[in-house]
């Protein structure tokens, strides 16, 4: 398999998947022409990301993605998620196959769009 | 590796104990070189030939209708390629069918950047070409029609017979990718009417490296290797001698067994499809229900996508094929899904089931048991799967 340990370690215990029934911001990037979808799930409190999910269909790299980008938000505050790049996602999961760039891509603007519709929600 | 978990015949076969068997000598005592001049090279030659026929036996032609290549693939370039540079003079049309393997469309598509034409038939739901649209497609300009024998990826099997019937009344050569179909269903050239046909050692459970074409007697086409004049100046190169002998050995264990096999494997495949249905909803069958291989199941599972489910598939030993973009390198889900008309989230998540020599009913339970909470895991990870 081309895949890191780390990357199928995160495929196969997923954590963070599911939806948040509370959510107050929500994220859906990417398309099923392509082969993967991403719905980020955030709980906002104060600034702070107290929950966050995933519900993604993909790929190995998409699910590993997803799984540890989420995880990386967990508990931080809003102004640190818009920082987590992609690069570090990737970095995290000890590389992703060149093939599979796109999907760390995905994760990185899934955060970015739920934490955008968390603020058009709030500031009306 | 546990050979009852194996379920990607059609990518693959594991090399028969007695092909290897008749190959061994080959590598050892028997290296001469067939050309030479020495007794030993004498020996080495006949037992070519006599791989030839065995060859030849199983297609129902003339040894001499047999050349050696390096691959299925080769088999199909050198007969497409070949045959219209031959013809050139005579036109520049092919036609040929949208969910033909890599091998036949990519040797189009280098002919279309080089002055040919190329006619693309469409498919129905299960795969088939239509006839009447293949009459049409005919012009004064068509040289050749190539269209595969069985499918690899959904197991579809064309109307070999009435396609070549329509070629002959037309004056056109017909080649026909037999790669999947050989060593599994009967096949009788001169019965059929092909002109051209292509097979794979290591899809009949000999080795990989070696392809065969069938070409007709007094059929005359270019070669694309040149060199030392071998295989009747078709396909130059020092044989692939144990190769050969091998895929000589693997043809008459095929003529051999195929009909018993047949026998044991469709209702393994039965079985495979009834349970998969009564356990796992929302799952699409892309094999025609009257028209495929016995041994080749394709099916989609909605919301999921194919390479998540062959990874967990895997992590249980157990091995499958999917037509993913992920899993065949581009960003397109399989070429043949969207030509009999999924969608593309249905595509990417496809899964194909072939079975074989050493399926087994054990391996098949397996299947049924481990798949279906391979599948939820994945839907309750999915947005699309209503967990309601």
């Amino acid at each position: 398999m081309r895949y890191s340990a780390k990357v199928m370690e995160h495929f196969q215990n997923t954590k963070n998947y599911g939806k948040i029934d509370n959510a107050n911001g929500i994220g859906k990037v990417g398309n099923t022409k392509c082969g993967d979808v991403m719905w980020i799930y955030l709980k906002i409190e104060d600034e702070i990301i107290s929950d966050a999910k995933f519900e993604t269909f993909g790929c190995v790299a998409a699910i590993a993605t997803s799984s540890m980008a989420v995880d990386m938000i967990k508990g931080i505050k809003i102004s640190e998620a818009l920082e987590l790049s992609n690069k570090a996602v990737t970095e995290a999961l000890d590389g992703l196959p060149k093939e599979k760039h796109h999907c760390s891509v995905l994760a990185e603007e899934g955060i970015q769009a739920a934490i955008k519709d968390y603020y058009s929600k709030t500031t009306k | 590796m546990n050979i009852n978990n194996y379920f990607d015949y059609n990518a693959t076969t594991p090399t028969d104990a007695r092909v290897f068997e008749a190959m061994e000598d080959f590598y050892k005592e028997k290296f001469h070189n067939p050309s030479s001049f020495y007794r030993e090279a004498g020996v080495v030659a006949n037992e070519i030939e006599n791989a030839r026929e065995n060859i030849a036996k199983l297609i129902n032609c003339k040894p001499d209708e047999i050349f050696f290549t390096g691959s299925g693939t080769e088999s199909d370039n050198l007969a497409i390629i070949g045959t219209v540079r031959k013809l050139k003079d005579k036109g520049n049309h092919i036609i040929t069918s949208k969910i033909e393997h890599p091998a036949v469309l990519e040797s189009c598509k280098y002919l279309e950047k080089n002055g040919f034409e190329v006619t693309y038939l469409t498919v129905d739901r299960d795969g088939l070409i239509n006839l009447e649209d293949l009459k049409k497609a005919i012009k004064s300009s068509t040289l050749l029609i190539s269209i595969m024998f069985a499918n690899n990826e959904i197991g579809v099997i064309q109307p070999i017979k009435e396609i070549a019937d329509i070629a002959k009344n037309n004056k056109i050569l017909f080649h026909t990718d037999a790669v999947q179909a050989v060593g599994k269903l009967k096949i009788d050239v001169k019965d059929l009417g092909v002109d051209l046909l292509s097979l794979s050692s290591h899809k009949i459970y000999g080795v990989k490296g070696i392809g065969v074409l069938y070409k007709k007697k007094g059929l005359r086409i270019e070669p694309l290797i040149f060199g030392g004049g071998h295989e009747n100046g078709l396909r130059a190169g020092t044989e692939n001698v144990a190769g050969i002998i091998g895929t000589g050995k693997a043809a008459e264990i095929a003529m051999e067994e195929m009909e018993t096999e047949e026998l044991r494997i469709k209702p393994l495949r039965e079985k495979i499809i009834k349970e998969l249905f009564e356990k796992i909803p929302e799952l699409i069958l892309n094999s025609s229900a009257t028209n495929c291989l016995y041994n080749t199941i394709n099916i989609s599972i909605k919301h999921i996508e194919g390479e998540a489910i062959l990874a967990l598939l895997d992590a249980h030993g157990m091995s499958f094929s999917s037509g993913s973009a992920c899993s065949s390198k581009s960003l397109d889900p399989s070429h043949v899904l969207l030509a009999i008309g999924l969608e593309h989230a249905e595509a990417h998540g496809s899964l194909r089931i072939s079975l074989g020599k050493y399926s087994t009913e054990e391996g098949v339970n397996k299947l049924i048991e481990v798949l279906p909470p391979v599948v939820e895991r994945l839907r309750s990870m999915s947005p699309f799967w209503n967990k309601g």
